[in-house]
């Protein structure tokens, strides 16, 4: 009974939480399945892709060796799980609370002994369980495939790259969540949109390094593959700069949640 | 105590009027009819009492507590029935019920089916798939299952049949027995003027009457019906004249003696003098 609305949210929330998990664990499979094969040529493709200039430098290739599996995951499995999980997540944020009002149920949520803040708090611990949840099996099947193909598991490369996406996918879900408090007719365009632009802010950034400023603004600043497998750490400054996004955007959520008018 | 008690609420959405310095008192017990037409303000109150909505200025007290500091308990003691039912789609009226149920900390399980029995619900359906009317049964069940105090009724009879509302006007009655209070919003006048003792009349935001059923229906006037063949001329005292199948019918008021005069003179066969309905009583408010 304690945690009634959080169980509702996962119970409303399940079937699309397996879909994108199962999506985008089975890209992740796929790719690390492909590395054998791809391994041998490898070679080749190093020497391509240094010669493509700025190409490579947008994502990230132009530090990261093709020729190892950890590079090739941090590159391949990194854009999958990035742009996938960022996508999730930014929607779970957005529909959080806006869907009610969207849908028309506030009426009926709303009308029951259970406070505002309570609402946002078990709404906001089910947009983040569903993450987390998310990010655990697809950690776990990436492991497995891994293994399955007898490529050596480098567990520190391979926690840091997923928790720094874990972390990128909590502060859009976070941002998001504040956004949803002040909608009234859903803005899933809204979430997609802010996910696709944090994506490219990276990629410019990566690119010129007029724009190195923006890795700052967008989470993707502290989920470079490159970075992580070179320092084998995460880049706690910019992580603690997006954090302090994500609590400004709870806080959002709450300050305007607290005092709005439902119609 | 009072069920209800509120001070010069008000409030506008933006320029738009809500309701406007509107004071009203329903006492614990009472079964009290709202009434006023679409875009009236009736469903602004509601929304404001059940703390949906901010007032823009003045109070408010349900139950003796404050709609603002104590919005939690209230809402526990407060049964409310939307005017238009509509639940999570893909749920069952089974788990909705339960997630009503859980939301008030309560097991309502035996209330619940003895309501859905009584009002002929199927538990296993999925809300998204039924009628305007079966989903109302829902929100009804909603309301009521876990005993509450107060009930909120906003235009609780669309979209059920006529079978469904006598059901659910004997439960409310049982209800109101047994000394629930019962805050009845509708612009159906016979519902009101049926189950109501007391009742009050809101217009463009403004309460403008509120007294109970009988007094509002008991203005001075009459309604009279004539058959024969009558010359009459409307006046002051003699308005809303009609002619309908060879009768002629208007509503009087004033003193009952000159008018008996003025028909002693004429051919009259039959002769009705009766009580306007509210509905009368309601267009003379409107009109006026």
């Amino acid at each position: 009974m304690v945690m009634t609305l959080i169980k509702h949210e996962l119970r409303q929330g399940w079937k699309s939480l397996m879909i994108w998990t199962i999506s985008i664990g089975f890209f992740v499979a796929i790719c690390v399945f492909m590395y054998p094969e791809m391994g041998n040529e490898m070679e080749g493709v190093n020497d391509m892709f240094s010669s493509m200039g700025s190409f490579t430098a947008a994502f990230g290739m132009d530090r990261l060796n093709f020729g190892t599996l950890i590079g090739f995951y941090a590159i391949e499995c990194g854009n999958i799980l990035g742009i996938g999980g960022a996508f999730f997540a930014a929607l779970l944020g957005i529909s959080a609370l806006a869907k009610e009002e969207k849908e028309r149920t506030a009426e009926f949520l709303l009308t029951h002994p259970i406070s505002r803040v309570r609402i946002i708090t078990e709404k906001l611990a089910a947009v983040m369980l569903q993450i987390l949840i998310m990010n655990i099996v697809i950690f776990i099947l990436s492991i497995a495939s891994i293994a399955a193909i007898g490529e050596e598991i480098l567990w520190n490369e391979l926690c840091l790259l997923h928790l720094s996406y874990f972390f990128v996918q909590i502060e859009l879900s976070g941002i998001c969540f504040g956004i949803s408090a002040h909608l009234k007719h859903g803005g899933l365009g809204i979430g997609l949109g802010i996910a696709i632009v944090m994506y490219f802010l990276n990629i410019v950034a990566n690119i010129s390094e007029s724009a190195e400023f923006l890795k700052y603004i967008t989470p993707f600043g502290y989920a470079e593959g490159a970075d992580i497998l070179d320092k084998i750490s995460l880049d706690i400054g910019k992580l603690m700069l997006g954090m302090a996004f994500t609590v400004i955007g709870i806080a959002l959520a709450y300050w305007k949640y607290t005092r709005k008018d439902i119609q | 105590m009072n069920a209800i008690q509120t001070l010069n609420l008000t409030k506008y959405y933006g320029k738009a009027r809500g309701i406007i310095d509107l004071t009203l008192t329903v006492k614990e017990g009472e079964f009290f009819g709202f009434i006023g037409p679409n875009g009236a303000g009736k469903s602004t109150t509601i929304r404001t009492l059940l703390g949906l909505i901010t007032p823009g200025s003045g109070s408010a007290q349900i139950l003796g507590m404050d709609i603002r500091k104590d919005r939690e308990k209230i809402l526990s003691k407060i049964g409310y029935l939307p005017s238009e039912a509509i639940f999570y789609s893909g749920t069952k009226v089974r788990e909705i019920l339960k997630l009503s149920a859980d939301l008030h900390k309560k097991d309502c399980t035996e209330e619940g089916a003895v309501l859905c029995d009584r009002l002929q619900l199927n538990l296993s359906r999925k809300v998204s798939e039924l009628s305007f009317g079966n989903r109302k049964k829902v929100a009804i069940v909603c309301a009521l299952q876990h005993n509450p105090e107060l009930l909120i009724l906003d235009e609780p009879t669309s979209g059920l049949d006529p079978l469904m509302q006598r059901e659910f006007f004997s439960i409310l009655k049982e209800r109101n027995n047994s000394g629930t209070t019962i805050f009845l919003s509708s612009h159906i006048l016979s519902e009101i003027q049926h189950n109501c003792t007391r009742a009050a009349i809101i217009r463009e935001g403004r309460m403008i009457a509120c007294d109970s059923v009988d007094a509002l229906s008991k203005t001075n006037a009459k309604r009279v019906t004539i058959h024969g063949n009558v010359q009459l001329h409307e006046s002051d005292m003699l308005r809303n004249m009609e002619e309908l199948n060879g009768a002629v019918s208007f509503l009087y008021s004033g003193d009952i003696k000159p008018l008996l005069k003025i028909l002693s003179e004429q051919d009259i066969t039959d002769l009705i003098i009766s009580e306007p309905d509210l509905e009368e009583i309601f267009m003379h408010y409107y009109e006026s």
